[in-house]
């Protein structure tokens, strides 16, 4: 294997097509996602976070099997990043029968247990003291499992930020806070509502942490970080607070146009696409394209797959409407 | 037998679950060091050691928040909410998150936890620091809702809280903490979605809850000198709710009073009441009375809040009247 292919920091070929592989099927599953909203066939809501795959994909590929991933609605990709269900995610969306939870969630609850994606929360900034809480469980049972926990820019001004970050820190807690600053809350920029320039980063100080500030559409800078955060957090070193600086490509959620957004910001961003940008890195680092063409043609067919999987899913079974609201699978709550 | 106050049959029964299970972890503020401030929670931190029991920052929302992520992750957490007037600081939690993930899921995650908090006036504290929200939770789908009336349920119902799969809120009404009663001795559970007669009755049945029961029972008594023959049943288990019982007794004696502490709006009476007039109505004698707090926040004064509360002449006067 050429050291060419390899980076300074010692991110090594295979890696990195694992890297790349993962961005370019998240795309591919935000895209089509995208397609199915505007076909009618996503009826509830969707946010996707393209552009914003390298945050996701890096953690995916540095986190261990049985981490735990907790993320928000902005969540398919760090979903599939832990290799959960493609089909059942998109069946999901569709409110099919075979959807990752019956159709009973929804896009903004994406959750696979199994692969260690403890769910996608859509009350901005819950989910920050409930990885604090599978860290302290991680914790007390000696597991070595390591918490990551998916916010965005927004959520730094809400309470449970602040009361998580303090927990996890006066608990040295195995857990990464990880801040994706897309620029925007829903239409609003976080600069105009935000009393610092850096949400996150400029508050790490205040929990006696490093502030840690970096490029969120660099998938090398990402997994260092992310390999970095998480090895500090699995020797027992306790928390980090990672700013990654990125954007999302579309609005924020449904159709939205985004027309809040000036076109030469969009513009800029757009020249900064995390996958483009990796696929040129790596052709340049002596990758050849015989090796990412593969890749991408693959990861078409997955999500094709996946689409037809979930199309073809019966709609979601009226027996769930009342199933699953207690541990013995049903609803009675008198005698 | 042992004769144990309630505050001491609650740390009775984390202690009986903390000895039994390695994964049950309790946390809350002031509740370790300290022993609650309620002092329900006394030589828990001591018995169990400072990683089992622990004192969390003033944070509802990371104290809730934690429980439900190591609940999801293999604890059986319990936690304190110091009042349960501060739920509302974290009502998110509770009501969005815990609640829901199970069912959101499709059954994926299990939330075994317990959320303590001390509840109910009587104690002057005025608005923020008294009131009875047992119908906050039962409004919720995905909780059950537990409120004992005697040191031996504070310790059982506990216990079985504890060792539940679901999501648990136990209300320990404050002005019971105090009072004494038997609990048996070794191992000690109390079924959830059991109601307790507590005092057969002929003509009569008076439903209660918690700090309700003691008074509905000193009610009961001075009815008896009235010729008034009422029975009691201490509904304890709102979520699930045992209707069996409740409308077993209502069908015996013809008539229903509810005495909730709660203002009057969408109490638990009002529930039950609805239960018995779809169920039973044809066994009815008279209407379903509810003997609630008015609808107002609780006021400090002792004698506004001792009027404002269902009392046990408040309770007499409204069976007599409406028996006649
Ligand atoms: C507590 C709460 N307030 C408001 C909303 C509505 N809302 C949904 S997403 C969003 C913007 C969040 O922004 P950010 O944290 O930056 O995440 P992003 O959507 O950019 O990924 C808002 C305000 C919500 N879901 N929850
Ligand atoms: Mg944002």
């Amino acid at each position: 294997m050429s050291t060419r292919t390899t980076t300074p920091s010692g991110i090594d070929r295979s890696t990195r097509l694992r890297l790349y592989r993962l961005m370019v099927e998240l795309r591919d599953f935000e895209q089509r996602a995208y397609e199915l909203f505007l076909e009618n066939l996503v009826r509830g809501t969707s946010h996707l976070a393209l552009g914003q795959e390298a945050i996701a994909a890096a953690f995916g590929v540095a986190m261990r099997e049985d981490d735990y991933t907790f993320c928000t609605y902005r969540g398919h990709g760090h979903t599939l990043a832990r290799g959960a269900s493609m089909a059942g995610a998109m069946a999901e969306l569709l409110g099919r029968a075979n959807g990752m939870m019956h159709g009973k969630g929804g896009s903004m609850h994406l959750t696979d247990v199994t692969h260690g994606a403890m769910g996608s929360y859509a009350i901005v900034g819950a989910h920050l003291p409930i990885a604090a809480g599978a860290a302290w469980s991680a914790q007390v049972r000696r597991s070595g499992q390591v918490s990551v926990c998916f916010f965005g820019d927004g959520t730094t001004n809400i309470g449970t930020f602040h009361e998580a970050l303090n927990l996890a820190v006066v608990w040295r807690l195995p857990i990464v806070f990880v801040c994706e600053n897309n620029q925007y809350m829903e239409y609003t920029p976080i600069r105009s509502v935000t009393a610092v320039e850096h949400p996150a980063a400029d508050r790490a100080s205040a929990y006696g942490l490093e502030p840690i500030l970096v490029d969120g559409n660099d998938a090398d800078v990402m997994y260092d970080t992310a390999v970095k955060a998480i090895g500090q957090a699995r020797t027992g070193k306790g928390p980090s607070l990672v700013e990654a600086l990125t954007y999302r490509h579309g609005g924020h959620s449904r159709a939205d146009p985004a027309r809040y957004r000036p076109e030469a910001e969009v513009r800029e961003w757009l020249g900064r696409d995390p996958v483009q940008r990796y696929r040129e890195r790596l052709l340049a680092a002596g990758i050849d394209e015989g090796a990412l063409a593969p890749i991408d043609s693959e990861a078409q067919a997955k999500v094709d797959q996946a689409t037809e999987e979930a199309r073809q899913g019966p709609p979601a079974a009226l027996e769930e409407i009342e199933a699953q609201v207690w541990a013995d699978g049903g609803s009675t709550w008198r005698n | 037998m042992a004769q144990l106050t309630f505050r001491e049959a609650v740390a009775a029964g984390i202690a009986q679950e903390m000895e039994r299970d390695p994964l049950v972890y309790f946390i809350g503020e002031d509740v370790a060091a300290a022993g609650g401030v309620f002092k329900a929670t006394v030589g828990l931190l001591e018995r169990f050691g400072p990683e089992r029991v622990r004192d969390t920052p003033i944070s509802e929302q990371a104290i809730v928040g934690a429980a439900m992520g190591a609940a999801m992750t293999g604890l059986r957490p319990i936690v304190e909410i110091m009042f349960s007037d501060f739920l509302a600081t974290c009502w998110d939690m509770v009501a969005n998150q815990v609640a829901k993930t199970r069912y959101m899921t499709g059954g994926q995650v299990s939330l075994p936890l317990v959320i303590r908090t001390a509840n109910g006036g009587g104690t002057r504290f005025g608005a923020q620091h008294s009131q009875s929200l047992e119908n906050w939770a039962m409004a919720v789908p995905g909780l059950k809702v537990l409120a004992p009336s005697t040191p031996a349920d504070a310790k059982g119902l506990l216990a079985a809280a504890i060792r539940d799969p679901d999501p648990v809120l136990f209300f320990e009404q404050k002005s019971l903490y105090g009072t004494a009663g038997e609990v048996p001795d070794g191992e000690h559970l109390e079924p959830l979605g059991t109601a307790v007669i507590r005092r057969p009755g002929r003509d009569c049945t008076i439903v209660a809850l918690a700090a309700m029961v003691p008074k509905a029972l000193t009610a009961a008594d001075r009815l008896s000198g009235l010729d008034i023959d009422a029975g009691v049943v201490d509904v304890r288990s709102l979520v699930p709710l045992d209707t069996r019982t409740i409308l077993g007794e209502v069908r015996k004696t013809g008539r229903l009073f509810t005495v909730e502490e709660n203002p009057r709006l969408c109490g638990w009476g009002a529930e039950i009441a609805s239960i018995a007039a779809d169920e039973c109505f044809d066994d009815l004698d008279g209407p379903i009375v509810r003997i609630t707090t008015p609808h107002v926040p609780l006021p400090a004064a002792d004698v506004l809040e001792d009027a404002a509360m269902p009392s046990v002449d408040r309770i007499v006067n409204t069976v007599k009247g409406a028996m006649r």
